[in-house]
């Protein structure tokens, strides 16, 4: 489901009511693929320190901060990132959340993979990684093993506001995006498209309309 | 009383934080609601209430980073808990609260499937005629048949060890533990003085049929534990006049032997180290499988000279070509995969009254870590020659040895090798790997004199021995099984490297 360009307070409200029909059985696993308005959010783990600007400040330059409950610190979602956030029901047989963290990692290293670029994962530090930058995030939510929050891929995100936080609390790598490590404009569209392919191959789903 | 468990959200997944509590102690919960929060890595979770009742205690504060399986809290029963219907099965409601207390199952492993609940045996059912509780509302069915319905266990433990049934989603299988199974099916009275002691019957291991704690199991426990434990007046409110007859405890107290040994006596000198998670699912896995098979063991003894001269030979271009260690384990799955192929039975499991022949060989091997036993599945061997299996032997040992090994790599197996022969051992006699039904142990393999065309020469040699599952497998079918297997090792085919 491709969303378009969303608040992140609406995009939170559109997970909770699917997560709740995803347990009811009301609805299939889904993914949404959407963009921010720019935002800043602290997972559950996120330390203050982190934010290195007081909150007025950053909503003075308009930014949002929000507290999300998922997993992770705190990072910086804004157009021209891709942002995935799969509602899947991970019961039965999936029922291992770093085995998902590591599918997510998995569909995010083939969609470099597409760009001939080289993505890899670090050990211990989850995300997907290109040389010591890291291009894409995870930050996860499971509740009764249906899965919300996801990752957000930086396609041509403005990387300047990530200069103003400690991306996931990682104080010594960078941030890069697809469009720093090619060099050109690349449509999202067309992310979107690749992005959904390699995670139905990933989660061996097939696309529902 | 219901633990409430810090759970285990992945397999490879030892530890848990948790972020938060959504309930002070005191407050009413309702079974499947949320009640804390955990996270692991990038992950958060959400963790429901295993059962209905009033939080009683939160022993891990937010922040705090415990081992799974860690008890977080502590969930009791309320005055008149109203119990929630337990599972999405169809099951008889359970009763008002009698000494039965909503305690739910902590968690099922997902892969030990028990043998089909025998829906509660006869003993521990009260069946000298008590007239129904008046007083109370529902006709309260018998509490073991209640207690017995699958629980639907929430956010759940992953697959930890060796070989999971097959997935099978049209057949509810029982997911029943021992654990499971001693709290369920103890009588009446057993769960009776549990609470009255505070004593969690899940630690007592029982006697009784199917490991059920008989009364003299409970007693012998109270008293051989440290007096200074306090025991927490915990009275079942308004259940303990209900649940008062004695009568159907005799049965099931008859049915228990009378020795039971407890681990240690009191004053004695020891050191108690609570079992790790594989630790116990490995204990959970061995007592269930030897309950279910019927384990026969059968030794042969293989001559593998051959095996060392080919691999000698071999040896140098495996690792110049393909940078593989040769060693004698894939000649040993090859002429284990040829013979599993010619003798199918050998690779089946049993459903109830019927044989499942796996159509593919999923070859297990058993590998031993030093937190414990784990058995990666080398798939379609079958389809694999030499090299292959060789292949597929490294990378799962060494990733089992990592801990990067995937869920699904340590399940679907359909037969196991294990070599303690590695350590020394002449032969042993193991323990099949359920739902398989053989298991073939590889001894040390070493230079020994033997009888050759009447003089005495030196030959490699080694005890193979098959344990299998005389229920499907006839001692004819294992040791022709084992004939073929020392045939193709004693004259492997060269062709083929």
């Amino acid at each position: 489901m491709r969303l378009g360009r969303l608040r992140y307070a609406t995009g939170l409200a559109l997970q909770e009511q699917l997560v709740e029909q995803r347990k009811a059985s009301q609805v299939p696993d889904t993914l949404l693929l959407l963009e921010h308005d720019p935002v800043f959010t602290l997972g559950r783990n996120a330390r203050q320190e982190h934010v290195l600007f007081p909150e007025e400040t950053l909503r003075a330059q308009g930014y949002e901060v929000f507290e999300a409950g998922r997993g992770g610190d705190v990072t910086f979602h804004g157009p021209g990132q891709l942002v995935a956030y799969p509602i899947l029901d991970l019961a039965p047989d999936r029922k291992d959340v770093h085995r998902y963290v590591r599918d997510l990692e998995e569909v995010m290293i083939r969609l470099c993979a597409d760009y001939d670029v080289s993505a890899r994962r670090v050990q211990g530090r989850t995300g997907c990684w290109v040389a010591d930058e890291k291009i894409g995030a995870i930050g996860v939510r499971i509740s009764r093993w249906v899965s919300s929050h996801g990752l957000a891929f930086n396609v041509a995100t403005d990387l300047r506001a990530f200069g103003l936080i400690v991306p996931c609390g990682i104080s010594d790598k960078g941030v890069t995006s697809l469009r720093k490590l090619l060099d050109r404009e690349v449509a999202m569209s067309d992310v979107m498209g690749r992005l959904t392919t390699h995670f139905c191959a990933v989660f061996g789903h097939t696309l529902a309309a | 009383m219901t633990d409430v468990i810090m759970p285990q959200m992945g397999e490879s997944i030892a530890e848990g934080t948790v972020t938060k509590w959504m309930k002070n102690v005191g407050d009413k919960v309702v079974r499947d609601e949320p009640l804390f929060e955990i996270s692991t890595d990038k992950v958060d979770a959400e963790i429901p209430a295993p059962a209905s009742g009033v939080l009683r205690e939160i022993r891990v504060q937010p922040g705090q980073t415990v081992p799974i399986n860690t008890v977080v809290g502590v969930i009791g029963a309320e005055g008149e808990a109203v119990v929630k219907p337990a599972a999405p099965t169809p099951a008889p409601a359970p009763p008002l609260a009698s000494t039965v207390e909503p305690e739910t199952v902590r968690m099922t492993a997902p892969d030990f499937a028990a043998p089909k609940p025998t829906p509660a045996p006869a003993p521990a059912a009260p069946s000298p005629t008590p007239a129904p509780p008046a007083p109370s509302a529902a006709p309260a069915p018998p509490a073991s048949l209640a207690s017995s319905a699958p629980p639907s266990p929430p956010p759940v433990a992953a697959v930890v060890l060796p070989s999971a049934p097959p997935p099978d989603p049209e057949k509810p299988r029982a997911e029943m533990t021992i654990d499971d199974l001693r709290q369920t099916r103890s009588s009446p009275v057993v769960r009776k003085i549990a609470s009255e002691h505070g004593v969690d019957i899940r630690e007592i291991p029982g006697t009784g049929v199917s490991g059920r704690v008989t009364k003299q199991d409970i007693l012998g426990h109270i008293e051989g534990r440290p007096a200074a434990e306090p025991a927490p007046a915990a009275p079942a409110p308004a259940a303990s006049t209900e649940s008062a007859p004695a009568a159907p405890a005799a049965s099931s107290e008859g049915a228990a032997p009378a020795s039971f040994v407890p681990a240690f006596r009191p004053g004695e000198r020891v050191e108690i180290v609570p079992m790790s998670p594989i630790r116990k699912k490995t204990a959970e896995h061995m007592t269930l499988s030897k309950r279910i098979s019927a384990h026969v063991s059968t030794v042969w003894e293989i001559d593998m000279t051959r095996i060392d001269q080919l691999r000698k030979k071999y040896k140098q271009s495996y690792q110049d070509r393909h940078a593989v260690k040769l060693t004698y384990l894939p000649f040993i799955m090859k002429a284990t995969v040829d013979a599993l192929k010619a003798f199918p039975v050998l690779n089946s499991s049993v459903d109830g009254e019927s044989i499942v022949y796996k159509k593919d060989v999923n070859l297990g091997m058993a590998v031993a870590l030093d937190w414990g036993l784990i058995v990666p599945v080398v798939k379609g061997a079958d389809e694999k020659n030499v090299l292959g299996l060789a292949r597929a032997v490294i990378d799962l040992a060494e990733r089992a040895r990592t801990k990067k090994l995937k869920v699904d790599e340590i399940q679907g197996g359909t037969f196991t090798i294990t070599n303690p022969g590695v350590f020394g051992n002449l032969f042993g006699t193991p323990i099949i790997n359920q739902p398989q039904v053989a298991i073939l142990g590889i001894g040390t393999i070493e230079k020994r004199p033997v009888v050759r065309d009447d003089a005495i020469a030196i030959r490699t040699m080694s005890y193979f021995c098959l344990t299998f599952d005389h229920r499907v497998v006839d001692g004819a079918d294992a040791d022709k099984f084992m004939g073929q297997v020392k045939q193709t090792l004693q004259e492997f085919d060269e062709s083929g490297l």
